[in-house]
């Protein structure tokens, strides 16, 4: 149970990130040209790789404890501003993230640069897919390798990974176009709910804490914490209602 | 210098974002946690209970006036 929500958290934020990523390699590739677009890709590809190689093993050398407490903190900051930004957006304080949008912006973007010729590539598109998949791609890094060594399980963590990029690559591949039909804001706001539940059980056991139940604590956190967002979610759809009611009648 | 700088606001806007009373709150409540556990005192609900509040406050700041 314990590992699946592992592979679940490491495969919806990896899908996620994903999905974003292939939008802007698409705007590139269309616009600009494949070639310089791939190469990008594959650079970009390399360097997380060498990332997870690099910390992953790095990270299990220190001590179970001090690790936990330290990638615990980190994953539950991390998971809150996931939190916090998909309750905004269920509430309607944020925009929600439109995928066609963010193609839309990227695609005329590239269009509108002019062409600039370096080491015997498209610049513009090299980097723009280097940039786009690399910045998306720390988040999953991050994810894989906090999870995968807190609990010791890096490998069960980069199959849930690599499950997502097989997943959206080949979909995105066969399709041609942005994913806008994946249910993004929902996907995101189970990660920032998984991020939190998996940062709060590790921290607060790094900090010495004797969880109830051991492992299944887990679960009546990620329950408690889907209780409060969803209540938070209503709060705020509340508040803003009576805000508009009130700005309406001004 | 500058590069300097522009690696460590990536790596704080990366991992503590929008709200640093988030980040402050979680370090802060993890500290009591410790000091809890420390004096053999049950210390497990502390983190869950802190999350809920930091979260509701830090809403609560973001959606002032935002209409």
């Amino acid at each position: 149970m314990h590992s699946a929500l592992l592979v679940i958290a490491t495969f919806l934020a990896s899908g996620v990130e994903m999905v974003e990523a292939l939008t802007i390699v698409l705007a590139a590739g269309v616009s600009r040209g494949w070639r310089s677009t791939l190469v990008g890709v594959g650079a970009a590809t390399v360097s997380l790789a060498a990332i997870v190689a690099v910390f992953g093993p790095a990270l299990t050398l220190i001590p179970i404890g001090a690790l936990r407490l330290v990638v615990g903190a980190l994953l539950l900051v991390f998971g809150l501003q996931w939190l916090r930004k998909a309750i905004l957006r269920a509430s309607g304080y944020k925009a929600l993230h439109d995928e066609d949008a963010a193609f839309g912006r990227e695609l005329s973007a590239a269009r509108a640069a002019g062409p600039v010729a370096r080491a015997g590539l498209d610049w513009y598109a090299f980097t723009l897919s280097f940039k786009g998949v690399l910045l998306e791609g720390l988040e999953v890094v991050f994810i894989v390798v906090t999870f995968g060594s807190a609990e010791g399980a890096l490998p069960l963590a980069v199959a849930g990974a690599v499950a997502a990029l097989v997943l959206v690559g080949g979909v995105g591949l066969l399709v041609h176009r942005p994913l806008s039909a994946v249910p993004e804001n929902s996907m995101k706001f189970a990660v920032g709910l998984l991020l939190s539940t998996f940062g709060t059980f590790w921290a607060a056991e790094g900090a010495g804490a004797d969880w109830p139940g051991g492992d299944a604590a887990i679960l009546a956190i990620l329950a408690c914490y889907i209780a409060v967002s969803f209540g938070l979610v209503a709060l705020l759809r509340q508040r803003r209602a009576s805000e508009a009611a009130a700005g309406g009648g001004d | 210098m500058g590069a300097v700088a522009g690696f460590f606001r990536f790596w704080y806007n990366f991992i503590v974002g929008d709200d640093w009373t988030v980040a402050a709150g979680v370090v802060v409540s993890l500290l009591l946690v410790a000091w809890l556990a420390r004096a053999h005192a049950p210390s497990w609900w502390l983190l869950p209970l802190a999350v809920a509040v930091l979260l509701l406050a830090s809403l609560l700041r973001a959606t002032r006036g935002a209409e």
